[in-house]
């Protein structure tokens, strides 16, 4: 067995409205960001996972993901394996 | 006696109001702690208001794998009435006992206010007091109010006569069509983001919220008039 690290990205689903990450544009555009076009705000997750293979640790993370982590009405997910040491 | 039970979470704050709005309906009402499994025997299920897990995560997201929330899908499974207040909405939408799912506010801010909603369906056990078109004012107090499904599922909702509240007036959270409360296929469960329990007797502001409460009492009579006659008939039978 071994440890890997999974790096879970949940992001509002792109048709939705994300207020969020509207706010957060207006607020660099204020800043004079103004080259800034569309922001949008998201989850960043990070799980220490133990399993046989780095196929193993992906598939069980994308089972978290579609029980718990990620909400499949609103969010979409994106993930990254890596082995730990 | 209706037995209603109020599920407890931890974050549940309207617990008690809800619990007193039920009671003063004439209900038997009490709480359920959501590590229990087991709804002793009631009648209607109520998940209140609040911030179930101090809404980490998503609200409702992790409240919705509870024990007791298996007792609750399988009360729902059988036809029971189940009513989701605020996070309790949440929840439901999260355990997928009804569809969508509730975001944050369009423009960002939590609200707490007066809002007001129109009864689009009496076909429900909740609103079957209400006349359809009733106007109601409920407070809503809700930083994630914003009912989103996609358009399929809406047109569908639509379809099948399943949006049960709408706002009028302003849409405070900017929810799909204005929605404020649906149900699902079966008609038994139902979610609404305002508070009716907060609006249950003219010392608070107003009492459009009562014949939620009053419903579920009513429903019962109706249905305990028909045991009777049912054991009557098998008496003078016998």
């Amino acid at each position: 067995m071994s440890r890997y690290r999974v790096q879970v990205r949940v992001m509002p689903r792109a048709a939705l409205l994300d207020p969020q990450g509207q706010a957060v544009e207006h607020a660099l555009h204020a800043l004079g960001f103004g080259e800034v076009g569309r922001v949008r705000v998201g989850k960043h997750l990070v799980l220490e996972v133990t399993a046989a293979t780095h196929e193993e640790a992906m598939a069980q993370a994308r089972t978290m993901c579609d029980r718990l982590l990620a909400n499949p009405v609103t969010e979409d997910y994106e993930l990254a394996v890596e082995t730990t040491r | 006696m209706t037995r209603v039970a109020v599920i407890v979470f931890p974050g549940s704050n309207c617990d008690a109001d809800t619990l007193a709005a039920a009671r003063e309906a004439g209900s038997d009402a009490y709480y359920v702690w959501h590590r229990d499994a087991d709804l002793r025997h009631a009648d209607v299920v109520i998940l209140p208001g609040g911030f179930s897990y101090g809404d980490y995560l998503r609200s409702g997201a992790i409240a919705r794998f509870s024990p007791i929330m298996s007792a609750v899908a399988a009360h729902a499974r059988a036809g029971g009435p189940v009513l989701g207040i605020c996070n309790g909405f949440q929840i439901l939408c999260e355990a997928g006992l009804l569809p969508g799912g509730l975001m944050r506010n369009a423009r960002l801010k939590f609200l707490s206010r007066p809002a007001w909603v129109r009864v689009e369906t009496t076909g429900t056990p909740f609103t079957c007091l209400y006349d359809q078109g009733d106007v109601l004012e409920i407070p809503i107090a809700h930083g994630d109010g914003r009912y989103v499904v996609d358009e399929r599922t809406a047109a569908e909702l639509e379809a099948s006569d399943r949006v049960v509240w709408r706002y009028v007036r302003d849409n405070p959270n900017g929810s799909t069509r204005d929605i404020a409360g649906v149900c699902n296929a079966g008609r038994n469960v139902v979610g609404i983001m305002p508070h009716p329990e907060r609006r249950n007797a003219p010392i608070l502001g107003g009492q459009d919220g009562a014949r939620v409460f009053h419903a579920m009492e009513a429903r019962h009579a109706t249905q305990h008039a028909v045991d009777v006659r049912a054991v009557g008939d098998r008496h003078l039978r016998v």
